[in-house]
């Protein structure tokens, strides 16, 4: 037992706020114990501090309990800390971390006529059991507190970090020399003291620069420099020239995927590889904008707000492109859930927390912003264990004319929003730098939390489109260096930043200019009074920081002193183009034939394969996940991620239409980074396919579709890694050609990967993701997969070979070399083409594709979906059931109408079996199983 | 004729005001959004409206408590100018976070009765659909529906808690306007999913009717299935102010 007195500053009053009745946090956060091998804990109970500081009387204190507290719900007390249970651990929010709740109890609290000087939250577990000193620091260290954004106590009080606002208080620029005559030794140097992250051409063009200038750097225009040349701003790798292991030389891989673009030339395309989203338009005076976007780093890291910022940055894309978010995607790939806590490597989450943590980032952001979340998918591998990897994607609406501008000489240059503060300063390239001394004590800096009213204030303000501004750009990596950089890229901008209003006192010039903090928006405004009466409305933050000039030099001051003074021309086009080597890889491509299925498979139960493909975690049921998101917000999910009879079948694509439009888009995913580890090209081939199949399936129009595509990879100077890369883009490339389907944005996340206990470098699985967004000409004849009504007949269309390289086949019997990953079939286009004509026509009332466990999953899936039963005809093999071979459906088809569809597809249609009112799954070989069985199956959590 | 204004409040937050300003359209209302900044400048701007709406969401992020923050705001701006507007029967309806914000406020379910809208037992955030039971006849919103109702719900903290006296108070006042059909989704007390005030015109409900205003909106329209328009509780309260 512990007893410790009250140990409480002056004038900080500390309110413990207690649920009264059972707690869902509490069985939660056991289970999480015994996950990290800690089955001694028998109980958890979790508490709300809120700490004010100032001279608060006892009437105040009381207006203050009746605000935080609600006597039905919960209890509180005053100033103690006095531990009932074997151990207590507090935790507060480290200073600069994002505090809503602290924010709003600060100003409700002057309505109220409190007057507190600053206000903090914590958190605090009481928890009884016989836990060892290690118990507790896994416990703590692992699942309790956070050390990036949380400090905490062990047996005794938190004592918070309070953050007040402020503007900044120091100021300062030092002079760094670069002779001309520097070395490259010299140049190494400078960049590991500075921690630049760059290689030595560009070290070099940056020596060079200053001395054909005849000027002495600034380490703010350093750090710009290396901010803007950065592989996560400037996409080197995908920007290199690359000489392959034959000798020759490529296309750099972005101007393989534009001219892919500008070949298939599709009249729906806007605007594509420029600004901050792709652009398209499939009716006309309304356009749509996509983007997809990874924040895959910092959700190892803290997986709650890196999920969060994930979502709100993406957002701001859209919004960045002039137009009105209307629904968030996102892909999720975590380690195995059932991975032993021995296995993690040191320092890493258990991917049970990182899952929680990022699936309740996700779910808070889009909640609470309102936008619906409606597509997605979650993945596990064990290659993610180290490197979870967090794709989220928005799509936009616009319904005017959209016309990119740019801003002209004279227009002012706003920030709107959230306040500026240390955030995401120790991120990627500025880790070691020297100036981090005067941030040591604000170890949270690289981590930021979301604040999604801020952002949703953003919309409200800016999403009627193009009104208000001129230009517009959203903050992200680089902030406001990054942003207003680009932004006067081709005329010039002189900036102060001494008026920005900042989230505590005693940022640094660098720090302004550079943070990373969230939910911030410029704009270039010709005359500001509508904007800025719109942001008094809506409650929003504007400050004029500047003007573009026209004199091509980005000049930025700080209280009048210049802190930086850079020619853009430079600064953009000044960096050396990267020469890499690539290897490409040779991969197996040879199907199986039917003997070599049976040597490798052996004698395999139809219905235990199904059941155990049913069960894994990459094809189980997703509704837990899905639930946690609104996906109904808006009103226009016409064709929901959720489906069927107990609206808990996954659909293929989703579709969104207005309630009272007769159009509307679908949004179809695609990814298979079990492809990619054996067959990078074919993996892309094949995601595309899926992406398509998904879209399609739904009765979007194959002929109207744009493409997104995030590659997530390992480090692309091993020449292998590359050498798989350059086969993605390769296989995007031809996919993109063969259904006439354009890429117009995209994005990568390179350098996914750890150093493990064994001396080697891990990579992530080849991770490609394709999103899909498609026209679909009439929301009336959408198709969902559940299977509809008895008697009506089941067609499988498509071509099917016995392909099981890394299929979930191979995967859940552990066969390890199961042959060729599927290859792209040349017929599918013209079979999409005919599939749509005949949902548009009425001719399909479910349609389901084929992917993951093959045939038998997706029949499997129909009959649970619609809870009806199913007999198949025994014209397939086992190893026709669980192939994987791309472009293919099951459609189901009303008697009336399955000669027609027959004569339309010829050989491609082949009838495979009955829906049936009975609650069971017919097999080929006289095997049965019914759809209770294969439903528990497939709902089972893991 | 001129059509009932029905004024939908809003906080920063709160966003499915362009979802309900859309229903109360659909139902015969002319509808126009108002930002608490803008009422605590013209609070007056309450007395123009014959429908009082309070949108769903997360005002104020939620901080401190659903509704706790809108329901201080509120009080402050228009809080006599709502009393005004129940003395007259004027309709008012909280929607999720709106309900929320009533409970907070102590409009619902009213003088000298405690409840409060507690985190589901599932300890999360759930989105999905549910079927209500009209269950009130002293209810404005409610006491003409002749079907359930479909909707879904999208909240973290909806589990209606009282103490027993309310309960039975509440039963016996007719006061219990929607109750949750064989699912219990959050884990409220008699399945209560919506409570209306000992006058009848303020109705408070967690699921969200302004998300079924079309027939295709239903999840199930591709089996078929068509019924259950949450639009008709916005048409009784239309019809109500119309009287």
């Amino acid at each position: 037992m512990v007893d410790v007195a009250v140990q409480t500053v002056p004038a900080i009053h500390r309110l413990t706020v207690r649920p009264a009745g059972d707690d869902p946090r509490c069985t939660v956060l056991l289970q999480d114990a015994i996950d990290l091998g800690i089955t001694t804990l028998h109980s958890v109970q979790i508490h709300d501090l809120v700490f004010v500081r100032g001279d608060v009387t006892e009437q105040d204190r009381q207006q203050l309990q009746e605000l935080l507290v609600d006597p039905l719900l919960q209890e509180a007390s005053w100033n103690t800390f006095q531990a009932t249970t074997q151990h207590v651990v507090e935790s507060a929010l480290h200073s600069g971390v994002t505090d809503s709740v602290a924010h709003e109890l600060h100003r409700v609290a002057a309505r109220l006529g409190v007057t507190i000087e600053a206000v903090a939250t914590g958190k605090r577990f009481e928890l009884n059991g016989a836990l060892t000193h290690t118990d507790l620091d896994i416990l703590v260290g692992k699942l309790l507190v956070n050390p990036v954004i949380e400090n905490c106590a062990i047996d005794t009080a938190i004592i918070p970090a309070f953050a007040d606002s402020g503007t900044s208080t120091t100021s300062g620029v030092s002079y760094v020399s670069i002779p001309s005559d520097a070395s490259d030794e010299d140049l190494q140097k400078l960049n590991l003291q500075r921690g630049l992250a760059m290689d030595i051409e560009e070290l070099r063009a940056v020596r060079d620069h200053y001395a054909s200038a005849g000027a002495v750097a600034r380490d703010i225009e350093l750090e710009s420099i290396a901010q803007t040349w950065s592989e996560h701003c400037a996409h080197k790798t995908f920007r290199a020239s690359i000489t392959l292991d034959d000798g020759t030389t490529i296309p750099s891989l972005i101007n393989q995927l534009r001219d892919t673009t500008e070949i298939i030339d599709a009249p729906y395309v806007v605007s594509s590889f420029v600004g901050n989203a792709g652009i398209i338009s499939f009716v006309p005076g309304t356009t749509i904008a996509l983007k997809c976007e990874t924040h895959n780093h910092p959700s190892a890291i803290e997986p709650f707000g890196g999920a969060n910022t994930g979502v709100g940055g993406v957002i701001r894309d859209v919004l960045g492109a002039s137009h009105l978010p209307i629904a968030c995607t996102n892909i999720l790939c975590f380690g195995t859930p059932t991975t032993q806590a021995s296995d993690l490597p040191e320092g890493v989450f258990h991917p049970r927390r990182i899952r929680a943590g990022v699936i309740a980032g996700i779910a808070d952001y889009g909640n609470k912003i309102g936008l619906p979340t409606v597509a997605g998918a979650v993945l596990y591998d064990d290659g993610y264990i180290a490197n979870p990897l967090v794709y989220a994607g928005c799509i936009g609406v616009a319904y005017r004319p959209y016309h990119a501008q740019d801003p002209k000489p004279g227009d002012r240059i706003i920030v709107l929003g959230g306040r500026t503060g240390r955030d995401g300063l120790r991120g990627a390239t500025f880790s070691s730098m020297t100036m981090d001394a005067t941030t040591g004590d604000v170890s949270g800096a690289s981590v930021q939390i979301g604040d999604p009213i801020t952002e949703k204030l953003l919309i409200d303000v800016l999403g009627r489109g193009q009104d208000l501004f001129r230009s517009i750009t959203d903050c992200g990596a680089g902030g406001l260096s990054s942003a207003i950089g680009e932004m006067a890229q081709d005329i010039g901008a002189c900036v102060e930043l001494s008026e920005l209003p900042l989230k505590y006192p005693g940022l640094a010039p660098w720090e302004i200019w550079l943070s990373e903090a969230q939910e911030r928006m410029v704009v270039a405004v010709q005359d500001t009074g509508a904007l800025k009466d719109a942001c008094e409305r809506f409650g929003v933050e504007f400050t004029d920081v500047g003007f573009f000039t026209g004199d091509g030099r980005l000049v930025v001051h700080h209280g009048g002193n210049v802190v930086v003074d850079l020619d853009l021309e430079f600064l953009h086009n000044g960096r050396p183009q990267r020469h890499m080597h690539a290897v490409m890889p040779s991969p197996v491509r040879e199907s199986m034939t039917p003997t070599q299925f049976s040597t490798k498979f052996g004698n395999i139960d139809v219905v235990d394969s199904l059941k155990r493909l049913l069960s894994h975690p990459n094809i189980a049921s997703k509704a837990a996940v899905i639930h946690r998101y609104d996906h109904e917000i808006r009103g226009a999910t016409l064709v929901r991620p959720l489906i069927g009879a107990c609206a808990d079948g996954h659909a293929d694509g989703v579709v969104i239409a207005e309630p009272l439009d007769t159009h509307g888009i679908a949004i179809g995913i695609g990814v298979n980074p079990w492809f990619g580890v054996l067959d990078a090209e074919r993996m892309a081939l094949s995601v595309v396919d899926e992406a398509m199949r998904n879209v399609v399936a739904v009765g979007a129009d194959p002929d109207s579709v744009a493409l997104l595509d995030n590659f997530s990879w390992g480090d692309p100077r091993r020449s292998s890694t590359l050498g798989d890369l350059v086969a993605a883009v390769q296989g995007c490339c031809d996919a993109a050609l063969a259904f006439q389907a354009p890429f117009v944005s995209g994005k990568d996340s390179l350098n996914n990967e750890y150093l493990g206990s064994d001396g080697e470098r891990h990579s992530v699985p080849p991770t490609l993701v394709i999103t899909a967004i498609a026209h679909v000409p009439d929301a009336e004849s959408t198709v969902t997969p559940d299977l509809k009504a008895s008697g009506n007949v089941v067609v499988l269309l498509g071509n099917t070979s016995l392909e099981f390289g890394a299929s979930h086949l191979a995967i859940v019997h552990g066969v390890t070399d199961a042959g060729a990953v599927p290859a792209f079939d040349a017929s599918a286009p013209r079979r999409y083409r005919l599939l749509h004509r005949a949902i548009r026509d009425g001719l399909v009332r479910a349609c389901h594709d084929i992917a993951e466990g093959g045939v038998a999953v997706a029949l499997a899936e129909m009959a649970i979906a619609g809870r009806m039963g199913v007999e198949m005809s025994s014209n397939l093999s086992v190893a026709q059931l669980f192939s994987e071979s791309n472009g293919r459906f099951l459609l189901e088809v009303s008697p009336a109408h399955v000669d027609t569809i027959i004569e339309q597809f010829g050989d491609e249609a082949i009838v495979i079996g009955l829906v049936t009112s009975e609650q069971e799954m017919r097999l080929p070989n006289n095997q049965s199983v019914s759809i209770q069985e294969l439903c528990s199956a497939w709902q089972e959590i893991s | 004729m001129t059509l009932p204004v029905a004024a939908v409040l809003c906080a920063p937050g709160t966003n499915r005001d362009n979802d309900v300003l859309f229903a109360l359209q659909l139902a015969g209302a002319s509808p126009v959004a108002i930002l608490t900044n803008e009422l605590l400048q013209n609070p007056s701007r309450i007395n123009d409206a014959d429908i009082l709406v309070i949108a769903g969401g997360f005002s104020y992020a939620d901080a401190l408590g659903a509704g706790r923050l809108f329901a201080v705001e509120l009080e402050h701006a228009v809080g006599e100018q709502i009393s005004t507007a129940i003395s007259e029967r004027r309709p008012i309806i909280g929607i999720c976070n709106g309900f929320q914000t009533l409970v907070r406020m102590g409009i619902l379910p009213g003088t000298g009765q405690r409840a409060a809208l507690g985190h589901n037992t599932s300890g999360v955030f759930d989105c999905r659909w549910v079927e209500l039971e009209p269950s009130s006849k002293k209810c404005v919103w409610t006491q003409n529906l002749s079907e359930n109702i479909e909707c879904p719900i999208a909240h973290g903290e909806g589990r209606f808690t009282c103490d027993d006296d309310t309960l039975s108070n509440l039963q016996r006042n007719d006061q219990v306007a929607l109750r949750y059909i064989s699912t219990n989704p959050n884990g409220s007390v008699d399945n209560i999913a919506g409570v209306c005030d000992s006058t009848g015109v303020v109705l408070g409900l967690m699921p969200h009717p302004e998300n079924h205003v079309v027939r295709r909106q239903h999840p199930q329209s591709h089996r078929g299935v068509s019924r259950g328009l949450g639009l008709s509780i916005f048409q009784s309260g239309v019809c109500y102010a119309r009287r």
